[in-house]
């Protein structure tokens, strides 16, 4: 008997279309085909998807958890790109 | 404890103080990773063992109607057993590992299952009662602190009211049925109520661990909360249905002695466990290695994901 267990994969489900797949879970399966069969029957048991994707979870690659990462601190300080940096008089329609 | 040790927790305690969620890459107490650990395996493996008292009644169905319902809910705890697996996993466990800590009995799953179901009117009262005290308690834990159980816990819950609902339609059909009928659902409702309400767990004064639990998040309410909204959301459905729920007095020598593994059925299910794991070994490594062939068959595109 071996120690190795199947690779993980995460799942990913488009509930309908129109929308983006989300990220529902994970599984373990021996390969890519069995990982969406699996996540057939795992995650969408009520019709909960229209389209299904796996991928290898070693196959992702995350930026660190911290929210003050660095990565994104370029965009803490322009403030000038949300609309509600601009004052518009209350008089003026459609804006 | 170094400075940035100091500077993580002091994270932390701020992520939990603000009522946001803890996410697996985050730093985390080590108590607090492995009470998480615990609880999720405890309740994982409680969906696993859980298949069997009610599965054992499948071949047995009265219609083939309550045949289809009961094998989609058996179905739905393997289900929500694989959800929480998924999220213990997050953690750093191994579903090997956790596993064979079910079947070593070094983590514990809930002792309703070590109940045996003696006929088909248990099948129903497990819908009813047994998945209404889990739902109970499993409603306040789509809060949880730790993200991927919160998230697992969403997912179980939309599914366990189709349980509960189909226990209590089957109960109230018998109900309406004959005598004989009418003394099983009583007969079935009094060997179970109290078994329900200890799923709750221990009194609060010999809970040692839900203090921190609770600080932490991971807990949202204390024991005998839980079991006080049960009883007071059962008495009801009870009168609808026209039965007689026996007294809340519990005995908790019975409980420690059924969580210590001294249930009537204890041996049995993990035996069972154990058997299904043994068995589908050649099922999983004849996987293993059909997936590792060489060379490789040229695969299909099956077109990028968009
Ligand atoms: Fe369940
Ligand atoms: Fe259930």
């Amino acid at each position: 008997m071996t120690r190795s267990e199947w690779p993980l994969y995460e799942v990913f489900v488009r509930s309908k279309r129109g929308l983006n797949h989300v990220h529902v879970g994970s599984l373990h399966a021996p390969d890519d085909a069995l990982a969406l069969r699996h996540a057939r029957d795992v995650y969408t048991r009520r019709s909960e998807g229209v389209s299904i994707w796996v991928v290898r979870s070693d196959a992702i690659t995350a930026s660190s958890p911290d929210e003050k990462d660095p990565l994104f601190a370029p965009s803490g300080d322009k403030v000038y790109r949300h609309p509600t940096f601009y004052d518009i008089p209350d008089d003026v329609p459609h804006m | 404890m170094t400075a940035v040790e100091a500077d993580l927790a002091a994270g932390f305690a701020a992520t939990i103080a603000a009522g946001d969620r803890i996410e697996p890459r985050d730093w985390m107490p080590e108590g607090y990773r492995r009470t998480v650990v615990r609880q999720v395996a405890q309740h994982a493996h409680s969906e696993i063992i859980g298949m069997q008292p009610e599965g054992a009644w499948i071949t047995r169905a009265p219609s083939l109607r309550r045949k289809a319902i009961l094998l989609a809910k058996v179905q739905d705890e393997a289900g929500h057993g694989l959800y929480l697996y998924s999220a213990c996993e997050t953690l750093g466990v191994s579903r090997q590992d956790l596993t064979e800590q079910l079947i070593s009995g070094a983590q514990k799953y809930s002792s309703i299952f070590n109940y045996p179901t003696l006929s088909y009117a248990d099948v129903g009262t497990i819908g009813w009662l047994v998945d209404g005290a889990a739902i109970c308690n499993q409603v306040p834990l789509c809060r949880t602190s730790y993200g991927p159980y919160g998230r697992a816990m969403i997912r179980i819950c939309k599914e366990e009211s189709f349980h509960q609902r189909q226990g209590f339609e089957l109960l109230a059909t018998m109900m309406r049925g004959t005598d004989e009928q009418r003394a099983m659902v009583q007969e079935s409702v009094d060997r179970f109520w109290r078994p329900a309400l200890m799923m709750f767990g221990p009194p609060d004064a010999d809970s040692p661990n839900t203090q921190q639990s609770m600080e932490w998040g991971i807990k949202r309410h204390t024991n005998d909360e839980l079991r006080a909204r049960f009883i007071e959301m059962t008495a009801p459905q009870a009168a609808a249905l026209g039965v007689t729920l026996p007294g809340n007095d519990l005995d908790w020598d019975e409980f420690w002695r059924v969580v210590k593994g001294g249930g009537p059925c204890a041996t049995e299910r993990i035996a069972h466990r154990k058997q299904a794991h043994d068995d589908g070994a050649w099922v999983r490594e004849a996987a293993t290695a059909f997936a590792a062939r060489e060379p490789r068959e040229p695969q299909e595109p099956r077109g990028a994901a968009r």
